[in-house]
């Protein structure tokens, strides 16, 4: 233990603080991205016309199945050299994209797990009323869906969070960026590196604590309504 | 620019690092069980002292992000404790099996815990030790509830070696890496085929994976 240094440690603290503010922001960005994105691989998946849907769900599966590391390096570095349609991208748009992507496939299972979940005559409830698609969604399938998968979803932004750091390696000035470059410059890679492990610790267990009280709430909440359906069909 | 003569040139490039995706991915896969299984059954143990020991390495690895341990472990630990590694090939390995040990840990300690208790309770009454209704009962039920998530887990350990290039090992985004700094216009080929090289790893571990989720729901009144 001879070789950790409080000075080192309190001298590199805020300079290494000064990148937490790219490291939320990046993460909210992203995490905003890929909620929106979700979305889209929904709605891909629900066009009637079969062959689509299976190269939708392949896509899907490639995109989750490799790393967002090379993901990243594609979108920054290979990107901008595609003829045509190729564009230079800062690295934090980069980020956004390619760790964006890369969650809305996991994101856009959940959604679908959600929307699974709705009861088969709320679909045929908005069929009967004669609802239009759009008003059908937004009125009755996507309130029902969404709610449920709040504490999954909750669990994804603090996965993110922990893999925003990836985005260091194309340039992005986060806390990890901040810590390397401290490390090169003084040649000590211990404290500043450790300061980066605390403050993911710090900012990731509350926040995990708090995703698994509300996975609780809303897990009572919801069987409460089954509870209570099930109460009211006894008595009628 | 797809040019099978690219092509050509690139694919045995990239075959050059593919020994060590896999020798990674082997050996991060057999530690991370390992540990998993250690720090999940160390979970359900009576003594206090390494109940809450293993709590806080699972709290610790899952609460920090793998790059900053794979850093942590490759710049830090040799300072940190004089410690050498050996290479960076192992430093790769145990900040993989640490990590996905710790998140697994928390499917064997689940999967433990959701064994009906009238299981336990008939082996009791069976006259079983704790060890023989562990061994003989709760556990061949639970591991066949784990094997989904493991598959799954298995899937993010191949998308966590990439990450050994940036300590230097010689895999495959580390070659991909090279040629695209040898030649920028090729990086959207040398890319393209560094996914696909990752994908083809990743095909038989998703079927795989689909296959232990047809086991573990087999026989299973739901």
């Amino acid at each position: 233990m001879e070789n950790w240094s409080w000075d080192v440690f309190l001298d590199a603290f805020p300079i290494v603080l000064q990148g937490l503010g790219i490291t939320i922001g990046l993460t909210l960005t992203c995490y905003l991205f890929a909620l929106i994105f979700g979305f889209v691989w929904i709605f891909l998946r629900r066009v009637p016309f079969k062959p689509l849907n299976w190269i939708v769900t392949w896509i899907m599966e490639f995109i989750r199945s490799t790393p967002p590391l090379v993901q990243l390096f594609f979108i920054y570095y290979a990107w901008p050299m595609v003829p045509g349609i190729g564009m230079t991208l800062s690295p934090f748009t980069s980020a956004v994209l390619g760790l964006g992507i890369h969650f809305s496939t996991y994101i856009g299972e959940v959604y679908r797990s959600g929307i699974d979940g709705v009861d088969k005559g709320q679909w045929e409830a908005a069929r009967a009323l004669n609802y239009p698609t759009g008003k059908k969604w937004t009125k009755i399938i996507l309130p029902q869906a969404i709610p449920p998968t709040i504490p999954m979803l909750g669990n994804y932004l603090i996965i993110m969070f922990k893999e925003v750091p990836l985005a260091s390696t194309i340039g992005v000035v986060g806390i990890l960026h901040m810590a390397n470059s401290y490390g090169s410059q003084y040649w000590t890679y211990l404290e500043p590196l450790t300061i980066v492990a605390i403050l993911f610790l710090v900012l990731s267990y509350p926040s995990a604590i708090l995703i698994n009280k509300l996975e609780r709430k809303m897990n009572r909440r919801f069987d409460k309504k089954e509870a209570l359906k099930s109460s009211e069909g006894a008595i009628t | 620019m797809i040019t099978i003569s690219a092509i050509e040139e690139i694919f045995p490039a990239l075959m050059k690092g593919i020994n060590i995706t896999i020798t990674v991915l082997i050996a991060s896969a057999f530690f991370g069980y390992l540990f998993a299984f250690i720090a999940g059954l160390c979970r359900l143990s009576n003594n206090i002292v390494l109940r809450k020991f293993t709590g806080f390495y699972v709290e610790i690895f899952r609460g920090t992000s793998l790059i900053v341990q794979l850093f942590w472990l490759y710049y830090a630990i040799p300072i940190l404790f004089g410690i050498d590694l050996g290479s960076d090939w192992w430093a790769g390995v145990i900040a993989i099996a640490l990590n996905y040990g710790a998140y697994m840990s928390e499917i064997v300690r689940g999967s433990i815990l959701s064994v009906a208790k009238g299981q336990s309770e008939a082996a009791t009454a069976l006259n079983m030790s704790r060890f023989q209704r562990m061994r003989l009962v709760i556990f061949p039920q639970a591991v066949r509830m784990m094997l989904p998530e493991f598959g799954n887990y298995l899937i993010q350990m191949l998308k966590a070696t990439s990450l050994v290039s940036l300590i230097g090992l010689h895999d495959i985004l580390y070659y991909g890496d090279i040629l695209r700094s040898s030649n920028l216009s090729q990086a959207p080929i040398v890319y393209l085929l560094v996914l696909v090289f990752y994908f083809i790893l990743a095909l038989p571990l998703i079927f795989l994976t689909r296959k232990m989720e047809s086991i573990s729901k087999k026989g299973v009144a739901s």
